[in-house]
């Protein structure tokens, strides 16, 4: 059964349609790499799935449940899906380990204890087990960045949608995030990210997905994808014309 | 000028300032506490609330934000008691301040809660956080800090403002100053030493807030 | 006892609100005036005259205008003649008003950028004609929104001079009260004629800022 099941998807702010039909699934344990242009929807499409933006046709299914709009359901569907931010979104006011903690005990209700054990086991899995008490503002974008994985692994999701998690990163910061997601990928967790890394996606990655004005232009395994473009837009993406 | 200054009736009426200042302390104590928890309230309504509740608040501080203090005073104190709400002149001041700094704290508040980069709001949501949960634990607490220097400041405005519940015989410091001058008749010199007393206030609740916004926020941090 | 109707009420009230009117268009003016020389003493270079104006403007603003309203009425009445309470009114809102207004611009004249400050040096302006020319041009543009949310409180501190018997809207208030018995009423319209006076100005100034936010966003 597919993990994600994304069926006929439109997505329109004002009279703008970003999403314009799109049918994709991912299984467990695939790593899908959504590349593409600015503005091609790669973004939205990530953010529909997390229940950011509601969608305006079609449907998504996350472990065989439908997503609906309203409280209750966007939970359900959260905590089996989590997500990484370009932007990062750490909470400031709180050290690296309580922005860890937090969900866990508000909306798991992990007792505490459990909840900080399960932080410094997450935290460790980053590499950050040492800055467990530093705050948001005294860790590099890197590192930033590695506590907010830490934080969506935290709530033991089945996947991960990573969007766009290295563009606000200084470039000698990019591979120590992209290690992380490498382990993660070989650990066997189900990820869908945007990236602009093609090289992490032409080895890491399982299927890439090329969206082009809306759609899903091409797709298919990295080696038949960035070898063999088959549309005159991917080639050109890919600078190869 | 013929006129000399006298101050030989301050020890005598030391007393009686002394009980005033204790009742505008506890005004300002009384009012910031549970005003700043009303504006609290209405911020989280007026920002992120039900829809129908929305336009209740915006009438509220809208309301109060444009009648001096003086009128709710007598609205509440004199007004009210016609529809059966009996009140102690303590009572209705300290309602009034309540009211008052809810309305201008639910404004600053406000602000604090929409400078909230929109990131904060969806690392919440994509953790499972209902929307509540996101105000409780992520935003509240950031927006407080940078809104804290403006709430500090309008809560020294209110306690200035506090001085005209002596209108309702409320028996603050200016009571007090009020109630010395028309027997020792120094007005002048009564008055210097009210003012006086209200500008050391000033400068010692500008300290406590500034202390306590620091044991709130041990260190400044804005978020990103 | 005289009846009084509903119309009677409000326009007796609404004939004192022309006094509050009156006052706080006198206030603003002259708090505006004062209000200039202070902010010009307080940003002077010349350190003594610039704390004067610092010291001017704390002490109206960390004391209850209610107290300087009985300073002024009573302290007037030392040097000898007898205070109508218009007086004693006017002169306390004015100075209260400038020491606000004061530190208002104060805040939007070093909102400037000093590279404008800099760039005028550079062209040998004084520092007469850089304010004159360069500076002032584009601290009033910003200082119109807080200025007139300012004239809000002035508004509303006017009711206050009720306390040394000024009659304007609230004295009248009390009034009309008094002969009623119906403060739930007479104070209830008290607060929706100082509201009709208020909301227009707090509504400007909010619009004044929106529509500056976004020219400045636009620059």
């Amino acid at each position: 059964m597919s993990l994600i099941r994304i069926t006929e998807v439109r997505k329109r702010f004002g009279d703008n349609e970003v999403l314009k039909g799109i049918t994709l699934d991912v299984e467990p344990g695939e790593v899908v790499a959504i590349i593409g242009k600015s503005g091609s929807g790669k973004s939205t499409l990530l953010r529909c799935i997390n229940g950011l933006e509601a969608i305006d046709e079609g449907s998504i299914m996350v472990a065989g449940a439908q997503l609906l709009p309203g409280e209750a359901a966007l939970k359900a569907l959260r905590l089996k899906i989590g997500m990484i931010f370009q932007a990062f979104n750490l909470f400031p006011h709180l050290t690296a380990g309580r922005n860890v903690m937090l969900a866990q005990m508000v909306v798991k209700k992990t007792p505490e204890p459990e909840a900080e054990a399960m932080a410094r086991r997450m935290l460790d899995r980053v590499g950050l087990a040492h800055k467990f008490d530093a705050h948001p503002d005294e860790l590099s974008g890197g590192q930033q960045q590695r506590v907010a994985i830490a934080r969506a692994l935290a709530m033991e999701p089945m996947g991960l949608l990573c969007d766009e998690i290295t563009s606000a990163l200084d470039p000698e910061l990019v591979n120590e995030v992209l290690a992380v997601v490498r382990e993660l990928a070989a650990d066997g967790m189900t990820l869908m990210m945007v990236t602009h890394e093609m090289r992490f996606a032409r080895d890491v990655c399982s299927r890439v997905v090329f969206m082009h004005e809306g759609r899903v232009h091409e797709i298919g395994l990295p080696d038949m994808v960035f070898a063999k473009p088959s549309t005159p837009e991917l080639k050109q993406f890919l600078g190869m014309l | 000028m013929g006129y000399r200054l006298d101050f030989g009736w301050i020890p005598q009426y030391w007393p009686v300032l002394v009980s005033g200042i204790g009742v505008t302390i506890y005004l300002i104590a009384a009012g910031a506490a549970a005003g700043c928890l009303l504006g609290m309230v209405c911020a989280w309504t007026r920002a992120l609330g039900p829809a129908w509740a929305r336009p209740v608040v915006v009438a509220y501080v809208e309301m109060i934000r444009n009648t001096p203090f003086m009128v709710q005073l007598f609205f509440i104190f004199f007004g009210l008691p016609s529809l059966g709400l009996q009140m102690t002149e303590l009572q209705a001041a300290t309602l009034a301040m309540i009211v008052n700094l809810g309305a201008y704290s639910c404004e600053i508040i406000r602000a604090g809660i929409e400078a909230t980069p929109r990131g904060q709001f969806e690392a919440g949501a994509s953790l499972a956080m209902s929307r509540f949960q996101t105000f409780r634990y992520v935003v509240l607490v950031p927006a407080l800090q940078r809104i804290w220097p403006a709430l500090s400041s309008q809560i020294v405005i209110v306690m200035l403002g506090s001085a005209v519940v002596s209108q309702i015989a409320a028996e603050d410091l200016s009571y007090a100053a009020n109630f010395i001058q028309s027997r020792n008749f120094r007005a002048f010199e009564t008055y210097i030493v009210s003012t006086l007393i209200y500008l050391l206030l000033a400068i010692l609740l500008r300290q406590v807030l500034a202390w306590v916004g620091r044991a709130l926020f041990p260190k400044r941090r804005s978020a990103r | 006892m005289i009846e009084f109707t509903f119309w009677d009420i409000l326009r007796n009230l609404l004939l004192a609100a022309r006094w509050t009117v009156l006052l706080s268009l006198v206030s603003f003016a002259g708090g505006g005036i004062v209000g200039l020389i202070v902010m010009f003493m307080r940003i002077s270079p010349n350190k003594a005259v610039a704390i004067i104006a610092k010291g001017y403007i704390e002490l109206f603003q960390g004391t209850p205008l209610l107290m300087q309203l009985f300073l002024a009425f009573f302290g007037i009445a030392l040097l000898g003649f007898t205070v109508p309470a218009w007086l004693a009114a006017g002169l306390a809102l004015i100075l209260w008003t400038a020491a606000f207004l004061a530190e208002i611009w104060r805040g939007c004249v070093e909102a400037i950028a000093k590279g404008q400050w800099e760039a005028s040096a550079s062209l040998g302006m004084g520092r007469l004609q850089q304010m004159r020319y360069v500076i002032l041009p584009q601290a009033m543009r910003i200082a119109v929104p807080p200025t007139v949310g300012f004239s809000v409180q002035v508004v509303k501190g006017t009711a206050l001079t009720s306390i040394i018997g000024f009659v304007e809207l609230t004295k009248a208030g009390t009034a009309v009260t008094n002969a009623t018995f119906q403060p739930f009423l007479v104070y209830g319209l008290v607060a929706l004629i100082y509201f009709a006076l208020c909301w227009p100005l707090s509504k400007s100034s909010q619009i004044l800022e929106r529509k500056l936010n976004v020219a400045h966003k636009n620059h």
